[in-house]
């Protein structure tokens, strides 16, 4: 499989990824060959392998559903490029 | 007096003991080797007032008798891992002047155990790269350079800033991460010991996250022995990440010096490639030799699935990526370049925050995982990604103690050599990369060099959370290749 430029415009757009025009056909080529490199993949047979979805096989571990974190409001903003008393602050988002 | 910083971790950890010296002095002597060695641009980040008070403050402890385990000994961090109150960028653009509030649970360890804070090291953007080249901070020179030659190589990657620090003696050793051989590698490319402890052994808590499944952070030591000496007091289980294991930590440096005899040695004809350098071949050959003379047994063995194993990666990583480089959006943290509207803002803010290498791999990702391609490239990959482990369980189940290969396919390459196609940078993980997709350890440890002068590495693979007999068949090889310090020439 390989993607047109119009589809390295829909994934940069997916990836919230800003790409000028001139860039579209260079990341083209590169996606491709990486597409290409993993075409390799479609020889195996997986007829019947599970996905595997845990490296280590152990039991999801869960902890008690209780407040034990918190409080730490100025922590959170700490690092924010522009805050308002502890919101985060963004472009207008509702007229 | 000699000159401290050509001791081993092990040796000064004598010294400290016996107060041949003071963690001050030892810790003065590798500020002094940082602030001569800028020219490696190992250290993104010094913190020598930092190393001076926590120096201090082992000193008093040992003097009391209660130092711990790495009481006094100066290390350097990868910038991947988050440092309370010290600046911490995965060396992206986009975390900016990133201040985390908190630290790393590895981290929080070998405080707790009396490690001193050199500062911070260089690595690959988001640790995405085997040279080094992609920082946003410039790529890190190998301390080693070709005989007679003049020309700058790369440390590896995607931990080239730890591997250069260690090899140059700028740190007594160094925290890393691995995610398809970004520990091993670099440590193959300077000469040092890199060990990829297995998947869930130390924390991820606190690691600014690449690829989930596969990241595991491991250390950078000037020998065996020292990488023993870090990985204990990095392991350890950790409720705050979900796929820490709960196991207690072993003292792995009692695994050193332990005999071999009888251990079955897998050598895996998969990774005898053709085209093969003849140097890589005779260095594998070599250490074949000296773990029989050990009493080893030598047998080969058949992981048929090995080729697969670098293209899956290419899609599970990128994958995980693109789900974890999610959280860079220009509002909460880091970098942020205005819009107009908020999707303008995410896009601009992660157009110039990203580089080119970390925007590729975030596209193939969103890509892989996007309507109508999921099955196609992601659940093919998992599925693959079965048969890589079950190939290593079958070699496993028939008595196979550790596998031995070569660390990389090259010795170190030079800086822009490679890159053009980015897939050729990729085979350099290729002896690697298959460790991270099963989750096992691997330990790469220097063994020779090529006609050049410059090192190679060999690779040894163990059972899960088998890290001791890595370290025990490691140290038989270090023995017996003796060990390898650059000319200085920085």
């Amino acid at each position: 499989m390989s993607v047109d430029a119009a589809t390295v415009r829909r994934i940069a757009h997916l990836a919230r990824i800003a790409v000028a025009d001139a860039e579209v056909s260079h990341l083209q080529s590169e996606l491709n060959a990486m597409l290409a490199f993993v075409e390799q993949l479609s020889e195996v047979n997986v007829e019947g392998v599970e996905p595997m979805t845990s490296v280590m096989p152990m039991e999801m571990k869960k902890r008690a559903d209780v407040v034990n974190d918190g409080e730490i409001a100025d922590d959170i903003v700490k690092n924010a490029p522009a805050t308002d008393n502890h919101f985060f602050l963004v472009p207008k988002v509702v007229e | 007096m000699t000159d401290l910083t050509s001791l081993t971790l092990a040796e000064a950890r004598t010294g400290l003991a016996n107060k041949t010296f003071t963690s001050l002095e030892l810790t003065d002597a590798h500020l002094k080797a940082i602030a001569a060695a800028r020219a490696l641009n190992a250290f993104v980040l010094e913190t020598p007032d930092q190393a001076r008070t926590m120096a201090r403050d082992a000193d008093a402890k040992i003097v009391k008798g209660q130092g711990g385990p790495l009481a006094g000994i100066p290390l350097g961090i990868k910038d991947l891992f988050a440092t309370k109150g010290v600046r911490t960028t995965a060396c992206s653009k986009i975390l900016d002047n990133f201040v985390p509030t908190y630290e790393s649970t590895v981290t929080s360890q070998i405080w707790r155990d009396g490690a001193v804070m050199l500062g911070k090291l260089n690595n690959d953007e988001f640790a995405m790269g085997s040279s080094n080249e992609t920082s946003c901070f410039g790529p890190v020179a190998n301390p080693w350079r070709r005989e007679g030659s003049n020309t700058t190589l790369v440390p590896g990657g995607s931990s080239g800033g730890s591997a250069s620090a260690v090899a140059a003696l700028l740190c007594m050793g160094a925290t890393a991460t691995d995610t398809g051989g970004s520990i091993r590698q670099p440590a193959a490319f300077t000469a040092t010991v890199g060990m990829k402890p297995t998947y869930g052994r130390c924390s991820r808590w606190g690691i600014v996250a690449f690829a989930s499944s596969l990241d595991q952070a491991g250390p950078i030591g000037r020998t065996v022995r020292d990488a023993s000496i870090l990985m204990r007091s990095m392991a350890g289980h950790d409720p705050k990440d979900t796929t820490s294991v709960d196991r207690e930590v072993p003292d792995f440096e009692a695994a050193i010096g332990k005999s071999v005899k009888g251990m079955k040695i897998g050598l895996p004809k998969e990774y005898r490639l053709d085209g093969m350098p003849a140097e890589i071949e005779k260095l594998w050959s070599e250490g074949a030799a000296w773990l029989k003379a050990a009493g080893a047994e030598l047998v080969e063995i058949s992981l048929p699935h090995t080729k697969y194993a670098l293209p899956a990666y290419y899609i599970v990583a990128p994958a995980e990526a693109s789900s974890n480089l999610a959280r860079y959006d220009g509002v909460r943290y880091g970098l942020r370049v205005p819009g107009r509207s908020i999707g303008e803002l995410y896009e601009h803010t992660r157009g110039q925050g990203f580089g080119a290498e970390v925007r590729r791999r975030v596209m193939i990702g969103t890509y892989v995982l996007s309507a109508g391609y999921y099955d196609a490239y992601y659940l093919r990959a998992q599925k693959v990604r079965t048969l890589i482990k079950k190939d290593f369980e079958d070699c496993f189940a028939k008595g196979v103690t550790a596998i031995l290969t070569p660390a990389t396919p090259s010795a170190a390459f030079g800086i822009g050599e490679k890159g053009a196609d980015p897939v050729e940078m990729y085979l350099n993980d290729i002896f690697t990369v298959t460790v991270n997709m099963a989750g096992l350890p691997g330990i790469a440890v220097p063994a020779g060099k090529d006609a050049q002068g410059l090192p190679l590495g060999l690779q040894l693979i163990g059972r899960p959370f088998d890290e001791e007999t890595l370290f025990s068949l490691g140290e038989v090889i270090e023995q017996a290749a003796g060990r390898f310090t650059p000319p200085k020439w920085w």
